[in-house]
């Protein structure tokens, strides 16, 4: 799919822009200059209102990053359930991208974390890093 | 044998996918059905009616041999965990297969979508008015004087938006209502939409919910033909917090930054698209078809003063018996974290609950005599919100989690109004020097100051609210921050 299918596949829906956003950060890993231009002249918005939407939400990245994702809850029930000594010893070398979340919805069984759209729950330090070594 | 299995994202986590895969090798019928809330025990596996849990991949074998006495915990329905229980919205929880039409009219389902039909608009708003129903997203306004006002709204189009965008920390139910009974919110909707002259509903939910974003997106398809005219459609979310602000809401889905706006206008004159709007959260929508079927007195017979029915109460942190825990309003915090949830997970003692996500208050244990009620937790200068508990055991810094408060409002904050863009930042700032014991008296008056500021100065609950955990902290454990006075 390339972006003018992304284009084509919304057009006529209410409110498409975040559709559009997140089909085109699946499918290329990021929101590039040449993507905010075209989406920009498709929904007859200027650049710098698609630019601000883009960079509001966290979701949507400006630049490619090839390397794998951990998303880690460290919100108050992951805390209470002691992911900061969990996460303490997590590896520095910077191959997996552990980016911070607030909350993935598994607040009993914490704590919890998410890999694509796979979830992981009861997280030691060893099932974590075992985690990321996997990525 | 059937065996049946939760493949709510919860049971996915703690490795259901694999026990049911080593269930159905060995030659079991294996069905996937929804949570029955009892999260310690995931994956809790179903035989005729007999609990197992939590099963490893080890466990299968003595299962299936009858040899698993250990696991067992005896009829599931008669658990003190589910027995004590007044689940009206999540009646089919663990019973059915969530995208099951079959299962869903069997048990009552499009029922209360029947009813409004034949009794029209006017006498489902006044059904919804008399039970009682309050938003159970946190802010608890009346959903029957909502629906009324966007009923009396004159426009061409109305819209009916669902606000699933539960980013609170200890909080689970929505997520649980929309993986594991989909269409009730789905007839909730169209209920609301038939009562309020709106045929077309949007469920926003949050990106780091795919099994929800799936399940509702399956669900409304499979029942598209039983809610017509009304149509439902889910738009995904993509990582913002203040976006369970409503008017934040209504942004993100117009596909603007999610802002807050001002109000007025409410958005139930001027919502999305400039529309007359309801905005209801999904344990509102999903009470809905209830209180149609079994009748708005039934539904006011729960609760106490002013908080009227049930609500699913999310118990987690810390806690042995983790869970969704749906009750009548007047339950008692102490009840919920000693008797229901076991206590600590560590063993340790409870020193603070937080109560309401990341803008409630911090409690301890002193307060455990309140009773799980909107004004009695304003009375404590509290709130219940969404309805998410969170247990720290004494191992806890409650100023770490002060700072946390502040450190999380500074991340989420939308930047539009200034208590709550600055004054985060402000607040964190000041709470570092507090906890360095650099003038920390001064310092402390100071964020009591700031909290005040933020309090009455801020747009939406994100800034205005923050000061909850914040103060509640101070005030509540003040030795956690004097004792870094004197350095």
């Amino acid at each position: 799919m390339d972006l003018a299918d992304i284009l084509d596949r919304h057009k006529g829906r209410e409110g498409p822009l975040l559709p559009i956003l997140h089909d085109v950060q699946a499918t290329f890993g990021y929101v590039s200059e040449d993507a905010i231009r075209a989406i920009a002249l498709a929904l007859n918005l200027t650049r710098a209102e698609v630019h601000g939407v883009v960079s509001f939400y966290h979701d949507f990245k400006t630049k490619a990053d090839p390397r794998p994702v951990l998303k880690l809850c460290r919100a108050e029930a992951c805390q209470a359930r002691g992911v900061d000594a969990v996460a303490a010893d997590l590896p520095q070398d910077g191959r997996v991208k552990v980016e911070t979340v607030y909350c993935l919805g598994l607040c009993s069984v914490g704590p919890a974390a998410m890999t694509g759209d796979t979830v992981h729950a009861r997280l030691d330090r060893e099932k974590l890093k075992a985690l990321v070594a996997a990525l | 044998m059937k065996v049946r299995i939760s493949d709510d994202a919860l049971a996915l986590a703690c490795g259901a996918d694999a026990v049911a895969d080593a269930f159905a090798k060995a030659g079991a019928e294996v069905e996937r059905t929804s949570s029955w809330g009892m999260h310690w025990l995931e994956p809790l596996v179903d035989i005729d009616g007999i609990g197992f849990g939590p099963v490893g991949l080890a466990d299968v074998r003595s299962i299936l041999d009858g040899a698993a006495d250990a696991l067992c915990i005896g009829k599931i329905a008669d658990h003190p965990f589910i027995a004590r229980q007044q689940r009206l919205t999540f009646a089919r929880a663990g019973r059915t297969r969530a995208l099951s039409l079959d299962d869903y009219a069997a048990t009552g389902g499009w029922q209360g979508l029947t009813k409004a039909r034949e009794i029209g608009p006017a006498a489902t708003i006044e059904a919804i008015l008399a039970s009682g129903l309050r938003g159970r997203g946190g802010a608890g306004f009346p959903a029957g004087i909502k629906w009324r006002t966007v009923a009396d709204a004159k426009a061409d189009q109305k819209y009916i938006v669902c606000n699933a965008d539960e980013g609170d920390s200890g909080t689970f139910a929505d997520r649980m209502a929309m993986e594991g009974d989909p269409f009730q919110l789905i007839e909730g909707m169209a209920i609301a939409g038939l009562a309020v002259g709106a045929t077309k509903g949007y469920v926003y939910i949050r990106s780091e919910y795919p099994h929800a974003i799936a399940k509702m997106e399956a669900a409304a398809r499979a029942c598209a033909h039983l809610i017509a005219p009304f149509d439902v459609e889910i738009r995904v979310g993509a990582g913002a917090y203040v976006c369970g602000e409503e008017t934040s809401l209504l942004n993100s889905l117009e596909g603007k930054r999610g802002e807050v706006r001002a109000k007025p206008p409410l958005p139930a004159l001027e919502g999305l698209f400039g529309k007359p709007t309801v905005v209801n959260n999904v344990l509102t929508l999903t009470s809905v078809p209830w209180i149609m079927t079994q009748g708005a007195e039934a539904y006011a017979a729960y609760g106490m003063g002013r908080s009227r029915g049930t609500m699913p109460i999310q118990i987690a942190g810390n806690v042995r018996h983790g869970g969704l825990f749906e009750t009548a309003f007047g339950i008692t915090l102490g009840e919920l974290v000693n008797e229901i949830g076991g206590g600590t997970a560590s063993g340790r003692p409870v020193r603070a609950v937080q109560v309401g996500g990341p803008l409630g208050a911090y409690h301890p244990p002193s307060q455990f005599d309140t009773p799980f009620d909107y004004e009695a937790f304003t009375g404590i200068d509290g709130l219940i919100g969404h309805g998410g508990l969170v247990v720290f055991d004494d191992s806890v810094d409650m100023a770490k989690q002060a700072r946390f408060a502040m450190e999380f409002c500074a991340a989420e904050s939308c930047g539009k109004c200034t208590p709550c863009r600055l004054g985060s930042t402000r607040g964190l700032e000041t709470l570092d020097r507090v906890i360095a014991g650099d003038n920390a008296a001064d310092n402390l008056a100071l964020v009591e100051d700031l909290c005040d500021t933020m309090k009455f100065g801020s747009l939406c609950a994100l800034g205005g609210f923050t000061p909850y955990p914040v103060l509640s902290a101070i005030t509540h454990f003040p030795e956690d921050f004097q004792g870094r006075k004197t350095s």
